[in-house]
């Protein structure tokens, strides 16, 4: 199938890679670029264990096409820690509150947190539940996913007024 | 070196049992750097993909297969005829049938494998699969396991029509698979006649599926040259896997390496062998290269191992003021078109037989036909010990309806009946021996916890303020009291194809005093890797952060029998404990020879062996390991190793009291969870914040099927829930807060005391959601409404007793 050439930013570098027209962005992402974080779950929409940060919105990578993120800049797990190795707040809050068992969704449910606490840097507990509800997880019934977030929005806010 | 740092700081240091350690797992998972089955890319890899039946039951009339080779990029495209010359077209399956890889001739459940399509990538499998024309003759499903041994039920299993003899006795119909029965009929009937009160009633337990967030995969990879299979899967019994591959391949044992990598989830999903499994096995056999196999959400959820389908009629008899005088019950178990249930080989219907519950019941009688209809096979333990949450949902149902009968309050009535602590061990009329156990004190704790009589008086109120046409809201309260029968097991009951049910623990110390230990199971979440590392900590002195843990490779860890049915700490946690004091001992030989003392005058202490009332003269386990490479008594082996399998004398049997209060809507059948109590007692307890953060992801289930999971089919077999838009998984804004609370009872029989707990609020869960929604309905006419209880089912109901207008 004939291929096209499309370029984006993924972790601030800049990919040019060709795709066919109906390759999804999660296979680009796993596949091509070796970004394996992101996970397949469902195919439909529903789970968000392939969710990553595209523009400033979270997206569920297996239901968008590759072509659809021309252009596009692209944050996932695997850009989130700092280039010495330190982890970003939520992935320190993850494991400090226990809040992932399987870690299959975990990838998907930071990048969601991640974009929830730009846009609300302090929810409350019924604003993170509601915020992460597009992302399923078997594992911790989201009681230690709800306070791992918290925990991030805490530091991160500690860090914030400090700067 | 003395080393005289304080045992509270050494204590500290080893993160043994007990501490609440941070998982060492989670490094990779927040990062993204988890190895899943999909994450596997080996060069010149090809993808599978399955053609699969559209109808429950019909005839294969044809298959066309040149359209799709003729696309390029698809490397074969197989059928069962291609399956026959190497016998591989039926695949035995752990329960004792054999199971279809691929449909011949006929098939029998809707989304059944008919053709496998292998190419260069996955969409262009997918295309091929468009491509492959299938004709079939449709042919009366049976839908209905009430109805599957009725005189004019259309026969499944044309290949074995006339093999009346089944794995477990003799076959009563064509559509028979077995009949089991344990306890004595005769007392029990006797029991029954004499009765004061008795109380019948027909629960069903729905079909519903694990469903965790990874789908079942694998990659295989044949090595022609040297004759050698690697298998990546998801796999939670990795070992298993390795010798069932071997007798159906015929590959000697010694020639195949089976890897489970990270498992996203499984919740007795991945157990069983799967046709996909195989099909990538011979897949890779027929073309020589590696081929990848993973299934989608669709066909996770109506192909790959159902859970539960028990329809079962429970009967307790009584004397009027609530003494339990006997139990009967028959159940019918929809086993699907083959018989792919996971069960230790000599049972059946698992462990059922716990269904006397936490209760001292005289006789009991139990019986279980397990029957053949159009759906898919499976039948594992999700997220329990073998058909323990069937057990604990009929008894805890049934005793509330007893209690309902007699007026008596749901928790008064099993304080009444309760296997009191003195009794333990405790033999019950169905055969088990319970290890230990405070009943009473744990019912009590959550007792005062939620302050029951309160709820109790503020639900006496809304029911007073219902009835007076002043509310249309009614608060249901939820008991429960299980206990389950969890790691399997004793080799005197359980064996899987023959080979006993032990776990194993191989410990290899270093000369530097860290350490690598490989166990026989597989985590798939759970935190092995963490929580072993605890016990041996503890046991070796050695601390945890220095002991990697191995496992899910068999051709470096030692055999087992994998994770499941809560058997990894009860199993594996023993043999870890035991590999652990084997070391303990050597290192204890060694440390008499150094310090030139008898071993007997020495004494353990938290890290190291010193000479009983000199604690001046002492060696570390560090030190230990060094000389044990340079410096070991005459006659004594180099090295520090150790290896335990480890078969254990008994079952484990945790228990625990939960509570669950329900907000019930009537008009809307809406439920909001107002409250849930749940205490553990899962005997000691290695890593709190695990068992807490197990309890969550357990309720969470139990609230998922209680509330909503459904495996339905229509009447033609059309499974109707097979994706995420259908199949209802709770996400974070419907799931309650959950209150953890605990007792400790020790298992005696265990090195350590432990018990296991993952399974726990899944089993007990179920019960406490389903008997507070019908206990908002106990004093207005109802007795039992079926599960799921979804907000138009619940309506449903109350519209039945004439609730709603």
């Amino acid at each position: 199938m004939a291929k096209r050439l499309i370029s984006l930013t993924v972790n601030g570098e800049t990919v040019e890679h060709a795709v066919e027209n109906r390759t999804l962005l999660i296979h680009l992402l796993r596949e091509e670029l070796g970004l394996k974080g992101a996970h397949i779950g469902c195919e439909t929409t529903h789970c968000g264990a392939c969710t990553v940060d595209m523009d400033g919105k979270s997206v569920k990578s297996c239901t968008i096409f590759a072509v659809q993120a021309e252009g596009a800049n692209i944050h996932t797990i695997e850009g989130m820690a700092e280039a010495d190795g330190t982890l970003h707040p939520l992935q320190e809050g993850f494991r400090q509150e226990h809040g992932l068992q399987c870690g299959y969704c975990t990838p998907g449910m930071i990048m969601r947190a991640y974009r929830l606490l730009q846009e609300n840097p302090n929810p409350t507990d019924d604003e993170i539940r509601l915020g992460i509800s597009g992302n399923l997880c078997r594992c911790t019934g989201y009681q230690n996913i709800v306070k791992a977030i918290r925990y991030a929005a805490e530091k991160m806010q500690v860090r914030e007024a400090a700067e | 070196m003395n080393d005289q740092t304080p045992i509270s700081e050494r204590e500290a240091k080893l993160e043994g049992i007990g501490c609440k350690r941070k998982r060492v797992e989670d490094i990779r998972f927040v990062q993204g750097k988890g190895n899943y089955v999909d994450d596997i890319a080996l060069p010149g890899m090809l993808h599978g993909d399955f053609v699969r039946s559209p109808f429950a039951h019909a005839r294969i009339k044809s298959i066309k297969k040149d359209a799709a080779l003729a696309l390029p990029g698809v490397k074969a495209v197989l059928t069962a005829e291609d399956l026959i010359p190497l016998n591989l077209h039926y695949m035995p399956t752990l329960a004792g049938d054999v199971q279809a890889v691929l449909a011949h001739e006929k098939v029998l459940f809707q989304n059944q494998e008919v053709v496998f399509v292998i190419a260069t990538d996955r969409y262009i499998a997918a295309d091929a699969v468009e491509l492959v024309e299938v004709e079939y003759e449709e042919l009366p499903p049976l839908v209905d396991p009430m109805k599957s041994m009725a005189a004019d039920a259309p026969l499944l299993r044309e290949d074995i029509k006339d093999k009346m003899d089944g794995a477990h006795g003799p076959r009563k119909h064509y559509n028979h698979i077995f009949t089991w029965e344990v306890g004595d009929k005769a007392a029990t009937d006797a029991a029954f006649s004499g009765a004061g009160v008795r109380v019948k009633e027909f629960i069903s337990y729905q079909r519903c599926h694990p469903c965790p967030m990874e789908t079942c995969a694998s990659v295989a990879s044949m090595d022609k040259i040297k004759g050698e299979l690697t298998l990546w899967g998801t796999f939670q019994a990795p070992h298993v896997v390795r010798t069932v591959a071997s007798l159906i391949a015929g590959i000697p044992e010694h020639k195949i390496r089976v890897i489970s990598p990270d498992i996203g989830g499984g919740f007795g999903n991945k157990v069983g062998v799967y046709p996909g499994y195989v099909m990538s096995v011979v897949g890779s056999i027929v073309l020589g290269v590696p081929v990848k196999w993973v299934e989608d959400r669709i066909e996770n959820l109506s192909a790959t191992a159902f859970a539960r389908d028990y329809h079962m009629t429970g009967e307790l008899a009584a004397t009027p003021d609530g003494k339990i005088t006997a139990l009967r019950a028959h159940v019918i178990a929809d086993h699907g078109a083959f018989d792919a249930c996971a069960d230790p080989t000599k049972f059946p219907a698992g462990l059922f037989h716990i269904c006397t519950g936490s209760y001292d019941i005289p006789v009991a009688h139990v019986e279980v036909d397990g029957v053949y209809t159009n759906k898919a096979p499976g039948g594992v333990a999700y997220r329990c010990s073998f058909r323990v949450t069937e057990a604990a949902y009929m008894i805890e149902r049934l005793v509330d309806i007893l209690a309902q009968k007699l007026g008596m309050d749901p928790a008064e009535i099993r304080l009444k009946n309760f296997i009191q602590p003195s009794q333990f061990p405790y033999t019950s009329a169905l055969g088990w021996e319970y290890d230990s156990g405070n009943y009473p004190a744990a019912l009590r704790k959550v007792g005062e916890a939620v302050e029951y009589d309160a709820l109790r008086a503020e639900q006496a109120q809304m029911l007073a303020d219902f009835k007076a046409g002043k509310s249309r809201k009614l608060l249901g309260i939820g008991v429960s009291f299980f206990t389950e029968i969890v790691g399997a097991g004793p080799s005197k009951n359980c064996d899987i194809l023959g080979i006993a049910m032990f776990d194993s623990c191989e410990i290899r110390v270093h000369p530097t005093g860290s350490a690598i230990a490989r166990l026989g199971t597989k985590s798939q979440g759970q935190g092995h890797e963490t929580t072993y590392a605890q016990i041996l900590s503890t046991e070796t002195g050695i601390p945890a952060e220095m002991i990697t843990i191995e496992e899910g490779d068999t051709d470096t860890a030692p055999y087992g029998l994998g994770t499941y049915g809560s058997r990894s700490t009860p199993v594996a946690g023993a043999a870890c404990a035991q590999a652990g004091r084997k070391i303990r001992q050597k290192a204890q030989m060694i440390a008499a020879h150094l310090l030139e003392v008898h071993h007997d005058d020495l004494e353990w202490d938290v890290d190291g062996f010193q000479v009983k009332g000199l604690p001046e003269k002492r060696k570390s386990m560090k030190e230990l390991a060094w000389a044990a490479y340079n410096n070991v008594p005459p006659g004594m082996e180099m090295g520090l190793e150790a290896v335990d399998y480890y078969d254990p004398p008994n079952f484990t049997y945790p228990f625990g009291a939960y509570i669950c209060v329900a907000e019930i809507d009537v008009d809307t059948g809406e439920t909001k969870i107002r409250r849930f109590y749940a205490l553990d007692d899962c005997g000691t307890r290695i890593n709190p914040m695990i068992i807490e953060g197990q309890v969550h992801g357990g309720l969470t289930e139990a609230f998922g099927i209680a509330m909503g999971q459904i495996i339905d089919y229509d009447e033609l077999g059309n499974v109707k829930n097979a994706s995420f838009m259908d199949y209802f998984l709770p996400t974070a804004v419907e799931t309650p807060v959950w209150e953890t609370d605990f007792t400790e009872t020790p298992s005696p029989h265990h090195p350590i005391g432990a018990k296991g707990v993952g399974e726990s609020p899944n089993v007990g869960g179920v019960p406490a959601f389903s008997n507070a929604i019908n206990d908002a309905f106990a004093k207005l006419g109802g007795v039992h409404m079926q599960m799921p209880h979804t907000a138009p089912r619940v309506w449903e109901y109350a519209k039945g007793l004439g609730l709603v207008a």
